[in-house]
């Protein structure tokens, strides 16, 4: 049923864009894409083949539509007169339908991008006429971001005949981002009003060009018109402005989050447990090399499913790092409990040990860790805010992550034995736990952290043997920063530095922020060398 | 001087006598071979590039002993690694001069690699050819600049941005990494902004520290940046943050149809890992690409590949801009070498100059006075498959300036 009225709504559609072809008048009716025009749209110099396009954009037909998209994903040859367009993986001639073999001299067109925006303008133009309205709406928007190259009479019948409210509204402010250049003061002094209401960064710097003085003369020459821009100019502005500030939020608390993960393991070996890890860097490194291999074992033998093999990777990488980090505790590190020199020259050379191994093994050079599909792009939240995905998916993991170890830490039965491990071994080991199996697990389970944080870091930073060591401070930081033994102070830290740096970032710049981060660090540290979150009463050790 | 000079003489008599029992070490009666050192980081962060120089100096030099050496005389390759390390390519050059007593150096990448070099090569007068495009302001006798200096690459592709074909860029967001070259290059661009009327409020210069990977919020400063007017990103960025930048314009929906971005580090070998989908359309400006299509090149390329197949390289089946400038390098020594008919180094400097090659980017490069080449320029557009389109390129070639017009020379130069 929807279908049949949609197939009446695509029938009204035609007619009245028909009749809309007749009024105008100034263009024959649609007819196949012919030879000589797909030639001019390829080839010759770059003025020429965009003024070819915007005659053929014209008179709209499927094949243009193709050949467009053809065009623009590097599908087509030109062979001496003939056009070629790749349709799968054969060479067909354009003007004949046949399949043909390239000669030699056979070239592939080249776009620049001046030429690719034309083109896509173009294609969203065509598909303004396009029966799904979601595909119409894509359009009107990709054309906002862009209002300068499109064509003023598509803009014009599509008007005429869209129905939905919805582009309705969106095309109405793309008229009257082409009407702001035209002739008539009292359509640009409309479309100047119009355009208060536009969230597209386009149109602000378009609305900007305006106001330029062109040697000594402004664009806009009338001075009401020129108010009436600046006045609008204004309300954007005030809207965007909105779409910044959240922008900083969510990349403040994107950046804890990788801070939060990192130093989430680090908060339970040197917090819970007092061991300083030197190595806990590379059980990141472990953990993102995980995810490496686990990529490539499912590229090479599950092709059909490689997308998933980040899931997969969550659980080994958690695994590999916690069970290095099991033999290391119980061949080095329980040497050496009550001893922080000695462990931090031990764990030192540990991870120089597994940098190298590493090294060995995978080679000096970054791996490749790719972000599968579902993790790429992002959400689009206002004209001027796009959440990218992978950012999304990490904050979320860090807050699973964080659950998941609050949960085992305040409500298993392990749980309580490290936490009686921490605050009185003598008086645990008394009453029976068995605390060197204890300090095995909770390491492994700190160590096993970091891999799970090595397995979301390689979504978004390089992945190399050295990957390690860019974190470890970081990491130290924050376990430090929020107070040693608390997890409510590693979350607090983490968060903060994240919103912290972020914003210093944007007055002073990334290699400024960074140090004074670390200089206000050090202050605090100086103020208040328990951190933000101190343990209190008998708990705590001499 | 005269010493030089009676070297000159010896050489010309050599030459003459085409019997060359002189005085000369390494060319001999035996014709015994002729060491040159090959001083690249073979660990450390720079190794994900310079290994790829290495081997194509291997394979370089086995070439021309395959077609009968330098004039008889079989290339004798010592390679060394100086990891990265700064320091360490000083003493590392230190050991190729006085103990391999090697002819001449190819090798460095980093400009700070190469500064530190340069006080061994003036106190034991050696020759290094340098085959990465850098910030010129530098004119050092012992050293031959086959890269790209500004007016090579940076400066060209600005001009491109601000063409029509380019976007009409009339906003430059100058982003670097944290050192010497790309703060040099950054200040030359100012200059030559400036030079078009551009104002500073139209220009911005953000830097990162080597190894960044967090481009949220610079990505999101350039999307700011953008809404004042058409806008293109100048990117120095160098090494491995290259991929965490690129990746966040893609996940932030920035396409290079918007907001075009060039990059002077990013060449085929750092795209070879990367998914490039979403990077079409990105510029590059080099003196050469892999896909540039005439007989020398394939030539070249295939040698390369043959050369991955048999060395069993695995990582690097593609050739660049710095690989092609190694190439020529060792080819001008080569030449130069047969003309002075002598492997020392001041014989070695005044036959280079004037030497031509045609080299793999299709034209005749050639020594310059200075020691820079003149090459001819590409700006080249990122391909789905990870190679490049030729959107530009020079008419004809571009003689190399050491100093750049756009910024003060330094008085002590």
């Amino acid at each position: 049923m929807f279908a049949s009225s949609l197939h009446a709504r695509l029938r009204v559609l035609r007619a009245l864009f028909a009749g809309a072809l007749l009024l105008l008048a100034l263009v024959p009716v649609a007819r196949a894409l012919t030879v000589a025009e797909a030639l001019s749209i390829a080839s010759g110099d770059t003025d020429a083949r965009i003024a070819a396009l915007h005659r053929a954009v014209q008179t709209p037909d499927p094949q243009l539509a193709e050949y467009l998209h053809k065009l623009l994903n590097d599908e087509v040859q030109i062979d001496g007169d003939r056009v070629l367009v790749q349709r799968g993986s054969q060479w067909v001639d354009l003007g004949t339908g046949q399949a043909v073999t390239p000669s030699d001299n056979a070239q592939s067109v080249v776009n620049n991008n001046y030429v690719r925006k034309e083109l896509a303008s173009a294609q969203a133009a065509l598909d303004l006429f396009a029966p799904s309205a979601a595909q119409r709406l894509k359009a009107v928007q990709r054309l906002q971001d862009d209002p300068t190259s499109v064509d003023r009479t598509l803009v014009e019948r599509a008007l005429q005949t869209e129905k939905d409210p919805a582009i309705l509204d969106r095309l109405k402010l793309l008229h009257a981002a082409i009407l702001l250049t035209g002739p008539n003061t009292a359509e640009r002094l409309a479309a100047a009003r119009e355009l208060a209401a536009s969230n597209y960064p386009a149109v602000r710097s378009l609305l900007l060009s305006r106001l330029d003085k062109v040697d000594g003369k402004f664009v806009e020459p009338d001075a009401a018109v020129r108010a009436q821009i600046q006045s609008s100019l204004a309300a954007i502005d005030n809207r965007l402005a909105w779409g910044e500030r959240l922008g900083t939020l969510f990349s403040g608390i994107s950046l804890g989050s990788i801070l939060l993960l990192a130093a989430l393991g680090l908060a339970v070996t040197y917090g819970l447990m007092g061991v300083i890890n030197m190595a806990q860097g590379e059980f990141i490194m472990l953990g993102a090399y995980a995810t490496y291999v686990m990529q490539w074992l499912f590229q090479r033998y599950l092709p059909g499913v490689e997308n998933y093999a980040l899931i997969a990777a969550v659980p080994v990488s958690f695994v590999v790092a916690g069970g290095v980090g099991i033999v290391v505790e119980r061949t080095i590190i329980r040497r050496l409990y009550g001893r922080p020199l000695e462990t931090l020259l031990a764990t030192w050379g540990v991870s120089l040990v597994l940098i190298q191994l590493v090294r060995s093994l995978f080679g000096p050079q970054n791996v490749q860790v790719d972000n599968p599909p579902w993790m790429s792009g992002g959400l689009h939240v206002m004209a001027n805010l796009i959440l990218p995905y992978n950012r999304m998916v990490i904050i979320a993991f860090t807050a699973a992550v964080l659950l998941g170890m609050w949960l085992l830490i305040a409500r298993t039965r392990f749980g309580l034995f490290v936490r009686a491990v921490t605050q009185n071994r003598s008086m645990a080991a008394c009453v029976g736990v068995r605390t060197p199996r204890v300090d095995m697990l909770a390491f492994g389970l700190g160590t096993g952290i970091a891999g799970l944080a090595g397995c979301a870091l390689s979504q978004i930073a390089n992945v190399s043997p050295e990957m390690g060591t860019q974190y470890i401070v970081d990491c130290f930081m924050v376990v430090v920063l929020g107070g040693v033994g608390q997890l409510t102070g590693t979350v607090t830290a983490a968060m903060g530095l994240g919103v912290v740096n972020t914003l210093l970032e944007g007055v002073a710049g990334a290699v400024l922020a960074k140090i004074a981060v670390l200089g206000v660090i050090i202050l605090f540290i100086q103020k208040r060398p328990q951190g933000l979150f101190a343990l209190k009463g008998r708990s705590v050790e001499a | 001087m005269d010493r030089r000079t009676a070297l000159k003489t010896v050489g010309g008599a050599v030459a003459a006598a085409a019997a060359s029992t002189l005085s000369f070490p390494a060319i001999a009666s035996k014709k015994a071979p002729i060491k040159v050192g090959i001083l690249h980081s073979l660990s450390g962060t720079m190794a994900i590039s310079e290994t790829a120089l290495k081997d194509v100096d291997l394979m370089t030099i086995a070439e021309i002993n395959a077609a009968g050496g330098v004039d008889g005389h079989m290339i004798e390759p010592v390679v060394v690694d100086p990891a990265s390390n700064w320091p360490l390519f000083a003493e590392k050059a230190r050991q190729l001069i006085s103990q391999d007593k090697v002819a001449a150096i190819f090798g460095c990448w980093t400009s700070v690699s190469r500064k530190s070099v340069l006080p061994v090569l003036d106190e034991l007068n050696g020759l290094l050819f340098y085959p990465v495009q850098f910030e010129g302001q530098e004119e050092n006798k012992h050293v031959v600049y086959t890269g790209a200096a500004p007016n090579q690459q940076a400066i060209p592709a600005t001009e491109y941005l601000m063409s029509k074909d380019g976007g009409g860029a009339k906003r430059f967001f100058l982003l670097g990494t944290d050192y010497v070259y790309p703060r040099t290059t950054n200040a030359i661009l100012r200059g030559f902004l400036h030079s078009k009327g551009v104002k500073d409020a139209d220009i911005a210069e953000v830097y990162t520290p080597f190894g960044f990977s967090n481009y949220q919020n610079i990505v999101a400063d350039i999307k700011k940046f953008a809404s004042a007017g058409p806008t293109c990103v100048i990117s120095t960025i160098n090494g491995d943050s290259n991929v965490p930048f690129y990746k966040e314009m893609a996940n932030q929906g920035i396409k290079a149809t918007d907001i075009p971005v060039v990059g002077f580090s990013v060449a085929e070998q750092e795209l070879a890992g990367m998914d490039t989908k979403p990077l079409v359309g990105y510029l590059t400006a080099w003196n050469y690409y892999e896909s540039l299509k005439n007989p020398i090149n394939a030539k070249f390329v295939k040698s390369w590949q043959d050369w991955v197949k048999k060395e069993k390289l695995k990582d690097y089946p593609v050739t660049d801009d710095p690989m092609e400038a190694s190439y020529i390098g060792i080819h001008l020594w080569k030449q130069a070498v047969e003309k002075a008919k002598s492997t020392q180094v001041d014989a070695v400097r005044k036959a280079l100059v004037g030497q031509k090659f045609h080299a793999p980017s299709g034209s005749v490069v050639e020594v310059l006075p200075n020691q820079y080449l003149s090459k001819p320029v590409f700006i080249g557009q990122v391909r789905a498959d990870g190679q490049f389109d030729v959107v530009w390129k020079s008419k004809g070639v571009v003689p190399g300036e050491a100093w750049s017009p756009y910024i003060p020379k330094p008085k002590n130069a």
